[in-house]
């Protein structure tokens, strides 16, 4: 039995430039999704914020300059959105990873049924985050919510209120429900990090007459390092840009309260329609989220040279 | 000595049992006030289970309401959005994890920026640029939308998949008479179907989930998902708790299937997307 | 089957050239060995003949048609790789079959093929199995059957046997001799191994750093190694390398560093004071004989088949080989000498200089 050898000709040029136009080919609609849905509208709302652009006025379009800037500078609503985009981005991870960490040192202990705890545990992650915010809005809710009468009843509430409509006490609610939701995200990367790490290593720092402890803080702590720097510093600017909680559970309101600059652009696109404005304040948000990576760079980099 | 060691154990598995029980508690609320009556939601107040169940609110909210229509138009986006993306992922990320060309530097700077800057900042300008295609209002437009935020976390997924095969079996398939692309076809991606998979899941739940967008670019109830749906009845019913809690149920049923689907995938999911949720 | 051509290959990763013209004639039905220390370029080398490397100058020419510009699937040869690379979702007919199936040959001759390759390779009550069902042997029967199934214009290994047990190896390596025998098939091979190597071979390519040191049959290498390089590379325990001085007179000789005169079987023709190495194979050291040298005995490895010692003499490392148990009780130096007719010479650019 012989093959016949298929009649294909040496076609020097033509294979080279199939050979070099594949990757090309496999990538070009996801490049091309990417731009012109991502990248396009980032360039055009970038030019938004120097324009006027009013979705019901018919009239709007015109560059303004740096009218909006001007004008958000004397906007008391977006300073207040400035704090509380920190206050809510700082509590938040912290709280996450605090927790997120706790869980993933309790699931890195091998014991029966540990498949299934786990499936349990990290269920919230898949809870769709519209729906945890209701979920969460409910909760706080006096009528249908168990949550202000157990406050109550521990003393940490004067009265059973929802305590989305104190000013003073708002902001808790949408936290509560992101820690609730991000412990998972943390623990799981934790977790993952922590199996990486060898056994035997373990075993060598016990036989060396490590203790438990002794062991967390110069074996594990050091390895997750890395993990826990890059996670934290992601997971910060992702959740400073996650807006779906507040403007489910409470809209910005009460009085602002706990609007970030997140929300807030989305309610003057979404409630007042006014694009140019929002814009405006996207750019500001964008350019501060550049400095926050900045600076972590050249942190890392300080850090890099010093040891 | 042993004692430490059960005092310990006993610590451990009752942590665990805390946080089993704060994990769970909202969802069992949830479905909690999905089953009161509406007369005993008043009256039998913060107790744990009430002193009988009803089915009424879910057999309302699937009969008397637009819910069946959000939930389809929900089905369709996130299911269209889940196997677009899958596709044309597979594709760029099999580039990223086979080839190495002078562009890919680049393709990958590109998709590490989008998943940084706030989506948020997109909605007026997608508003603008959708709607004189006739594309707001519309599960197309949502589908376009959704599927390009969720190609390079996909991407990046799929490449981590893909860098899981050997790229001795493709060389095998190429010396045994297979072209690049049909090495592609009949070797990888029938060995990369649990990766497959485990994208559409994810991409399935990430769709699902996404309210702003749907928010600004649906207006009708025609056209709306299941969260534009759900907030709209919300803010119009306030206060039929039990209908909105079955509706909320239900929008949950299709996020567990797929946390199943993808459960043994979340961490390298999570780490291809290390921005994403 | 077929001849294989490889005239001037260079191959560059980037900026690095890692093969600098290599030329290298296979002659139909030759079973050609490359050997070579790690990362001297035999497996690139291996790529490129098989298409899954492009040629960066130079020509391939398998049976006198030139294949730079070929994909691997228009080459029409097979490899079987480190890993075996079996296609995990496939059992092992489907395996063997896959290459026929892509050229859309007829259902019969395909079942036919496969079981006659299966026949050959005692692969019949497998046939249905996956290969994670497979030993590491049975595996690497699965890949050899792969290869012969479509009867390809050569055969292509690289280091096929490696991830063997000793005793699996030895066992594949008389198999594949036995195959090759029965196919006669154009093949080339990629190993670590010496013995493989040596066993296998028509003729063996020793290559070092991207160059070819030495192509010959593999008693030419080891009896008449080009250069250093090569008569270190091959045989086990490797050759000793004694540095000295020739002298020409009162007869030709060296001079070893301490002052020990070395007699060479004839006058090689060098300058006298040239610096020359001289070597030797641990088999060829003289042990036990009255005159020769002293040499101290610094450690004794019985290996069961022979014994080797580790020498000093006068500060130079010397390995010698014995089947003679009876140095075993030998005292702490023993009396060696270096038979003139087993004695190697190398220049100083460490190329060999011909005693014989
Ligand atoms: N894709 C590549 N990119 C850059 N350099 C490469 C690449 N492949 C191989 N090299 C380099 O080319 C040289 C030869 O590699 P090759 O794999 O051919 O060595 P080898 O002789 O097969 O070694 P081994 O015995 O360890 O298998 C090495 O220095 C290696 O680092
Ligand atoms: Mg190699």
């Amino acid at each position: 039995m012989t093959l016949a050898a298929r009649p294909i000709e040496a076609r020097p040029l033509m294979r080279r430039l199939a050979i070099a136009w594949e990757p090309y080919l496999y990538s070009a609609p996801t490049v091309i999704l990417i731009v012109t849905v991502m990248l396009v509208p980032l360039v055009v709302g970038i030019s938004y914020a120097f324009r006027d652009i009013q979705l019901l006025n018919p009239f709007s379009g015109g560059y303004v300059g740096l009218a909006h800037f001007r004008e958000l500078w004397q906007d008391q609503a977006f300073f207040e959105a400035l704090r509380n985009t920190v206050w809510w981005t700082g509590a938040s991870v912290a709280l996450q990873f605090f927790f997120g960490l706790i869980l993933a040192l309790l699931l890195n202990v091998p014991f029966a049924g540990r498949g299934l705890v786990q499936a349990l545990v990290f269920l919230p992650w898949a809870v769709p985050s519209f729906l945890a915010g209701l979920n969460w809005a409910w909760l706080f809710n006096p009528v249908v919510g168990p949550l202000p009468h157990w406050l109550f009843a521990l003393g940490i509430l004067s009265s059973p209120e929802n305590i989305l409509s104190d000013p003073n006490l708002a902001m808790w609610g949408p936290i509560a429900a992101n820690v609730w939701w991000g412990i998972p995200f943390f623990a799981i990367t934790m977790l993952a990090a922590m199996q990486a790490i060898p056994a035997d290593l373990y075993e060598a720092a016990a036989i060396d007459g490590a203790g438990p402890l002794q062991r967390f803080g110069s074996i594990t702590l050091p390895f997750l390092a890395p993990t826990i720097a890059i996670t934290v510093l992601l997971r910060t600017v992702w959740i400073a840009n996650f807006a779906d909680l507040i403007v489910v559970m409470t809209g910005g309101g009460p009085a602002d309260r706990t609007q970030i600059l997140a929300s807030y652009i989305f309610t003057q696109a979404f409630k007042r329609l006014d694009f140019g404005y929002a814009s405006a304040v996207s750019l500001v948000l964008l350019v501060l989220l550049l400095i926050y990576s900045l600076l972590i760079v050249a942190l890392r980099q300080t850090v890099l040279n010093r040891s | 000595m042993r004692n430490f060691r059960l005092i310990g154990t006993v610590a451990h598995r009752l942590a665990l049992l805390v946080y089993i029980a704060v994990a769970l508690f909202p969802l069992y609320w949830l479905l909690k006030i999905a089953v009161t009556p509406d007369k005993l939601l008043y009256t039998e107040g913060v107790r744990l289970w009430p002193s009988h169940i009803t089915w009424s609110h879910f057999r309302f909210v699937i009969e008397n309401s637009d819910f069946p229509i959000f939930f389809r138009n929900s089905v369709i986006v996130s299911g269209s959005t889940a196997v677009v993306v899958t596709a044309l992922s597979s594709l760029s990320g099999y580039a990223l994890s086979r080839f190495s060309f002078r562009f890919k530097f680049w393709l990958v700077g590109l998709m590490l920026v989008t998943q940084m800057f706030p989506l948020v900042m997109l909605v007026a300008p997608i508003f603008k640029l959708l709607s004189p295609l006739g594309l707001t209002n519309s599960l197309t437009g949502l589908v376009i939308v959704y599927t390009a935020f969720n190609l390079p976390f996909a991407t990046f997924l799929m490449q981590s998949f893909f860098d899981g095969i050997p790229k001795d079996l493709e060389e095998a398939a190429m010396i045994d008479g297979a072209s690049q692309f049909t090495a592609f076809r009949e070797i990888i991606l029938p060995l990369t179907l649990p990766g497959i998979a485990a994208t559409l899941g994810f991409v399935f739940t990430a769709a699902w989930s996404e309210l702003l967008f749907a928010l600004m670019l649906i207006s009708g109830n025609d056209a709306a998902t299941f969260p534009v749906g759900l907030l709209g009845f919300v803010s119009k019913f306030a206060v039929d708790f039990g209908q909105m809690m079955a509706a909320g149920v239900l929008a949950l049923i299709p996020a567990c299937i797929f946390f199943l689907l993808i459960q043994r995938y979340l961490v390298q999911g999570l780490t291809a997307g290390a921005v994403k949720g | 089957m077929a001849s294989i051509d490889i005239a001037g290959i260079t191959k560059n990763f980037g900026n690095i050239e890692v093969l600098h013209g290599i030329d290298l004639d296979i002659e139909d039905g030759e079973f050609i060995v490359l050997v070579g220390p790690s990362g001297c370029g035999k497996s690139t080398l291996l790529r490129m003949i098989a298409g899954l490397e492009e040629v960066s100058s130079g020509d391939i020419t398998i049976a006198g048609r030139r294949v730079n510009d070929l994909a691997p699937r228009d080459r029409d040869i097979a490899m079987v790789f480190q890993s075996y690379a079996l296609y995990p979702h496939m059992n092992v007919a489907g395996n063997m079959s896959y290459s026929l199936r892509l050229r859309r040959t007829a259902k019969d001759r395909i079942a036919q093929a496969v079981s006659g390759a299966a026949g050959k390779l005692g692969l019949e009550p497998l046939l249905d199995r996956r290969p994670k069902a497979l030993s590491g042997g049975q595996r690497q029967r699965v890949a050899m059957g792969r290869a012969i199934v479509r009867q390809p214009k050569a055969f292509l290994f690289d280091e096929p046997l490696s991830n063997l047990d000793a005793r699996l190896r030895e066992q594949m390596r008389a198999e594949i001799k036995r195959l090759h025998a029965e196919l006669g098939a154009t093949s080339i091979y990629v190993t670590h191994d010496q013995i493989e190597a040596m066993t296998l071979a028509d003729r063996i390519v020793a290559m070092q750093g991207g160059v070819v040191q030495q192509v010959g049959t593999p008693l030419d290498l080891y009896d008449r190694p080009a250069n250093l390089f090569v008569a270190g590379f091959i045989g086990s325990p490797g050759m000793n390398f004694l540095p000295g001085r020739y002298d020409a007179a009162p007869g030709p000789a060296v001079i070893l560093a301490d002052g020990a005169r070395i007699a060479l079987p004839l006058d090689p023709g060098l300058a006298p004071g040239a610096e020359v190495t001289l070597g030797i194979r641990p088999e060829h050291v003289a042990l036990g004989e009255s005159g020769g040298m002293e040499a101290g005995v610094d450690l004794i490895e019985p290996t069961g088949l022979g014994i080797i010692l580790h020498l000093s003499l006068q500060g130079v490392g010397l390995k010698a080989f014995t089947a003679d148990r009876g140095v075993l009780n030998s005292g702490p130096s023993i009396r060696v000498s270096l038979p003139s007719a087993h004695l190697h010479l190398f220049d100083s650019a460490g190329n060999r200089v011909a005693l014989r």
